[in-house]
Formats: C-alpha cells, structure tokens, sequence
C-alpha cells in the first residue's frame, strides 16, 4: 500500500461525485450481482434440478399404470410433470445468500450506500426468477423427450414455464421474511419446511377426486391445487380460460402474502431501529 | 473533561471568506439505548472539516455505536447529529452520498471479485462506467492487489480485504471517511502502512477522518484531535498534547512490593510532587520536573521500608489521560483484546 491515491491538489477534489443512481439502476445492478453469483454457488442449482427430476422418473415408473384406473388413456407423464416444474421452482431463492451477506456486515455496506431499499430485495428476486425459469426447461424438456404432449402449443408451452417461474417468484417471500427478520441462516433453511404442504397436501400424485376426504378437502385450500390444474390444462387440454385464471389467482394470492410479509420484513432491518 | 480548547487542525481547508467552514460532524446530547441498556450517554462532537478526529475508548465504551448512528445504519433515540451539513435522522440518503465507511470487519461479499464488488459500490452511488474506470485506476495504488482484483474476495488475505473494502469506502470520493478500527488485528507493518494511508487521503485531499480506534498510539500518531469515551460518554477531547498536559508534565512510575500506603505518604512533601496515585502495586507520581525529582522519589522510598522494583520516568501517554479520568487503564485492555 503505498503511492499517491488521486492525483487531485489539496484544496481541489477530483469531480466524480455520487449521487442517487435512480430505483430501475439500483434494481439492476443489485439484480446483476446476485444473476451473477447464480452459477458461481452449483451446489444450491444441482439439488434443485436432480430432485425433480428424480421424482418424476420414479413417480411415473411407479405410478403409471395403476394411474390408467382414472380413465382410459389417462397421461400420467403429462400429469406428473407440472408437479416436477413445482417441485423444481418452490423455495429457490437467494435467501440464504441476504443472510450471509447481514452476518458478514456485507448488507450494512450496502445500506450505507443511497441504494434504494426496495431494490435491496427485488433485485435478489429478479434473479431468482431467472434463476427458477432456467431450472424450469430443463425438467420441461425431459417431459418432452419422453413424450409428453403440449396441446396448447409452443406459446402453451411458454406459459407453462412462465406460470412455473412466476409461482416460484411467489413463493420467495417467504424465505426472504425469514432471512431479513432473524439473519439467521438456520431458520432460513428450516424455510424449507413451508415446501412440504403446499407440495404434498394437493394432486401431487393422484387428481382431487382420488383423494381421501381429508386430503380432498384440504386440496381445495391449497393454491397449488390451482396452480397444477392450470399447468396441466396447458398440456393436456389446451387454453382452458378457466383452470389458467384459477392459476394465475393462486399464485397471486401466495405471491401478495409472502412477498408482503417480505417487506415488511425489510422494512423492519433497514429502519435503523 | 480535561479540556475542550479549539485548536486548529493541521488539515483544516479554511472558506475563502477565512471563516472556518461548517463542522465535518456536530452531534448534541447523542443518545442510542437498546432496551434499558443505553450505550451511548449524550455525546457532544464537533469534528472540524479536514482534520484526523480520534475516537480513543476501550471495547463496549460506545464507539461503534456512535458511529454506526454517524453513518446512518442507526437511529438515535435522542440528541441530534449533523454528518456533512445533513442530519443523519432527516436526511440519510444526503449524508450517505457524502461518507465513505470501513467497518471494524471487512464487510466484502467473498463470491464477487474484488474489481465487481469495486464496481457495484460505484454503481451504486451513481457513478458511470468511465467515472468508475477512473476511480479504480486512482485507487489501484491502495489496492495493491494486482492480479488478484479478478479473483473471489474469499481467496483474499486479510491484509487484502482491508485494502479493498477501504477502497469500496473511497470509491465516490466522499468528504468525510469513517473508519472503525481501522488497524485491529493488523500486523505492525500493516498498521503503519494504514496510517500512511490516512494521512495521505487526510493531507492530499483534505479529507475529514473520522476513525475509532483502542490503539493508544494510533490516537496519537494520527489524530489531530482526541476525543475519549468511556460508558457512552465523552470524558476528555483536544488534541494529544493538550490531553497529556492535563495530566502534568512528567511521570515517575515505581513499581514496588510492600506497603504502598506508606510509599504515598513518604512522598508527601516532595518539592515538584503534584500528585500521587496508587493502583495496586504501582504508584504514579505527577511532577512537574520529572529528573530533579526522582532522586528524591527513590530516597523517600528506599527510607519508608519498600523495595522498589522498577523506577521509571516518562513523559504522559493517552494512557494516562484515561487512568485519571476513569480510573481504569486503556493499555490493559487493549492488551487483553
């Protein structure tokens, strides 16, 4: 560490000044770092995308053939897949990256800087968007090689992953509220649990009307009930205004509750309290 | 407090009108409480623009709190404090785009590399693409890091990591720099080469510094002004020599076994003698002529029935500034951290 560090006369400052960079160009840069940090961290994209897959395979291996019991011709690959998207997109989040970054005094750098607040956070979800629809063609993709039949279309086919990258979105704000309310890592991860009932208490293996009672019923409150029967329609039936709308609803719905509680969680580490 | 005269800084860049221009921090009654705990008491600061202001105080005496309140990541519960002519509770966004911060651990994202995280913070505040060119290349000499600016932070030394998150600090060029800490844990190399640094931002471009710090000597050597902390408050600011003249003009030291009650009183009515204090088995003495009195000092001894260990006369350290006001020694703690 040595030699002159700006070349500037004593009483004169070199010009650059800062000055506010504006909400689209903190969101953007705040975004780039964390698309940035996306390949550089294969150990959180490997398991996202094997796990998936892994269950589509046995999930149809094992159930294919008694799944013909709900109807001649019934295609349980097609049916299965939307829930692979799901288990693919749920939960995928830069969360335990906003924790490490609070315990390692990386977002108090941050905040002392005139960034905007808000972009603190969306901007971590931007990427996450990319980061889910990227994970979201390659699981589209093994449907297709094995066969699975998109009736509504290439742009049904786009919607599907859309739908898909836009519920992963949703579902986010969750793991954010954890991280930005306790800045513990361990709770963050325990966020995972949240995967459990919305991914299982539904038509995750067999439709709503082989469900037992309970497990019916409980289906009919859970949003991704609504989420995979709008993505299946897409498959399966082709534009069904119906089944998408009830889609776009639910992930809407999950999507102002965890995103809201997210912010109100921002708003309470960076209100200097 | 020992004494709060106004003194010129070495830095200060006077208005062309010749009056002083506004204070670089002016706090009044700052407080900061956590539940019952309050961690800063009512501090009054007045950091003059260009000058080295050292925030001297042992660990938990308040000193990262006032600053992360400075720097806006805190609210005050009471008081005000105005950073760069901007009030940091009313004003935050004005006071952040004129303070460059380094914190007491390198706050560095360790998965970027050190040009990104260099990038990003110019982003950040603002700065264009050739505007941040420039500004690295300005820095590169504080970097110093060579290759290693494309390589991930997490591969860096520490050495390395202070040298790029206070650059990330600079990259705006702000006016007024806080540094916490600024040298702990750094090798004595690395702690000059700190202190070249700052003196360097300090003289070439006037800018106002504003460090903390629980290196006695670090507060000596760099600051133009001292201000102690202890429990949440300001208990002595000037500038060294000041705050060491308060004490008095020499020292004597004897270190002895036996009984210091008896010591203190064999010193009563020593000629030049100031004062006497003892902690444990060490006795102060204040004089104002240290070598015409420490024959005298080592007879009464000798003649009271101790032995005396070690004698030693120096000049007063900030040390001793702190011993007196608080009755507790910085050194000891500085060493046990």
């Amino acid at each position: 560490m040595a030699a002159t560090i700006l070349p500037t006369a004593p009483t004169g400052r070199v010009e650059i000044r800062a000055r506010k960079a504006g909400f689209l160009a903190d969101l953007r840069s705040i975004a780039g770092r964390a698309v940035r940090s996306i390949p550089r961290e294969p150990e959180a994209i490997v398991p996202a995308l094997l796990i998936p897959l892994f269950f589509f395979v046995v999930n149809t291996g094992s159930l294919q053939d008694v799944a013909q019991n709900f109807g001649p011709g019934f295609d349980y690959k097609a049916f299965q897949l939307p829930v692979a998207i799901v288990f693919a997109v749920t939960g995928i989040s830069r969360a335990s990256t906003l924790v490490t970054d609070i315990q390692n005094g990386y977002f108090d750098r941050l905040q002392m800087t005139p960034v905007s607040r808000l972009s603190l956070l969306l901007g971590l979800m931007v990427a996450d968007f990319v980061n889910v629809l990227a994970l979201s063609i390659p699981v589209l993709g093994l449907g297709l090689a094995v066969g699975v039949d998109v009736e509504s279309g290439v742009l049904g086919a786009l919607l599907f992953l859309l739908l898909a990258s836009l519920w992963g979105l949703a579902f986010t704000g969750f793991p954010y509220a954890i991280a930005l309310k306790t800045g513990n890592p361990a709770a963050v991860n325990s966020s995972f649990l949240l995967f459990f009932p919305f991914a299982f208490l539904t038509t995750s293996f067999v439709p709503q009307e082989a469900l037992t009672s309970w497990l019916g019923t409980t289906a009919t409150y859970n949003p991704v009930t609504y989420l995979l029967d709008g993505l299946r329609s897409l498959l399966s039936e082709g534009w069904d205004a119906a089944a998408l709308g009830k889609a776009i609803a639910a992930i809407a719905g999950i999507g102002v509750v965890s995103i809201g509680l997210a912010l109100a969680a921002l708003r309470g580490r960076v209100d200097r309290g | 407090m020992v004494t709060t005269a106004p003194h010129p800084s070495v830095g200060s860049q006077p208005v062309p009108d010749g009056t002083a221009p506004p204070p670089a921090v002016l706090t009044k009654g700052l407080e900061r409480r956590f539940g019952d705990v309050v961690a800063v008491a009512g501090v009054d600061l007045e950091v003059r623009t260009g000058e080295i202001y050292g925030f001297l105080g042992p660990n938990g005496a308040g000193k990262s709190t006032t600053i992360r309140m400075l720097c806006t990541l805190l609210t005050p519960s009471a008081g005000t404090a105005v950073v760069a002519g901007h009030d940091v509770a009313t004003d935050p966004d004005a006071v952040r785009l004129r303070i460059g911060v380094a914190l007491q651990d390198a706050a560095l994202d360790p998965k970027q590399t050190g040009r990104e995280l260099l990038r990003l913070q110019g982003r950040l505040y603002g700065l264009r693409s050739r505007e941040i060119d420039a500004r690295l290349e300005s820095l590169s000499d504080l970097v110093d890091i060579g290759d290693a600016m494309d390589r991930f932070i997490g591969t860096y030394s520490g050495g390395m990591r202070r040298r790029l998150d206070l650059a990330a600090a600079l990259i705006h060029n702000p006016e007024v720099l806080f540094l916490d800490e600024p040298t702990s844990g750094l090798d004595p190399e690395s702690r000059s080469a700190v202190w070249e640094e700052v003196r360097r931002l300090n003289t070439a471009l006037g800018m106002t510094i504003f460090l903390t710090t629980q290196y006695l000597e670090e507060a000596d050597v760099l600051a133009d002004r001292v201000g102690i902390i202890a429990r949440g408050r300001i208990v002595a600011e000037g500038t060294p020599d000041e705050l060491k003249r308060a004490v008095g003009t020499d020292l004597i030291i004897a270190r002895i076994a036996g009984d210091a009650g008896a010591a203190r009183k064999a010193l009563d009515g020593i000629d030049g003698i100031v004062g006497v204090e003892v902690h444990g088995d060490e006795l102060t003495v204040s004089a104002t002529a240290g070598p015409a009195a420490l024959s005298p000092v080592a007879v009464a001894l000798a003649q009271c029935g101790v032995v005396v260990e070690e004698l030693t006369l120096r000049r007063p350290t900030l040390d001793d500034v702190f011993l007196e006001l608080t009755g507790g020694r910085l050194q000891e703690r500085e060493e046990a951290a």
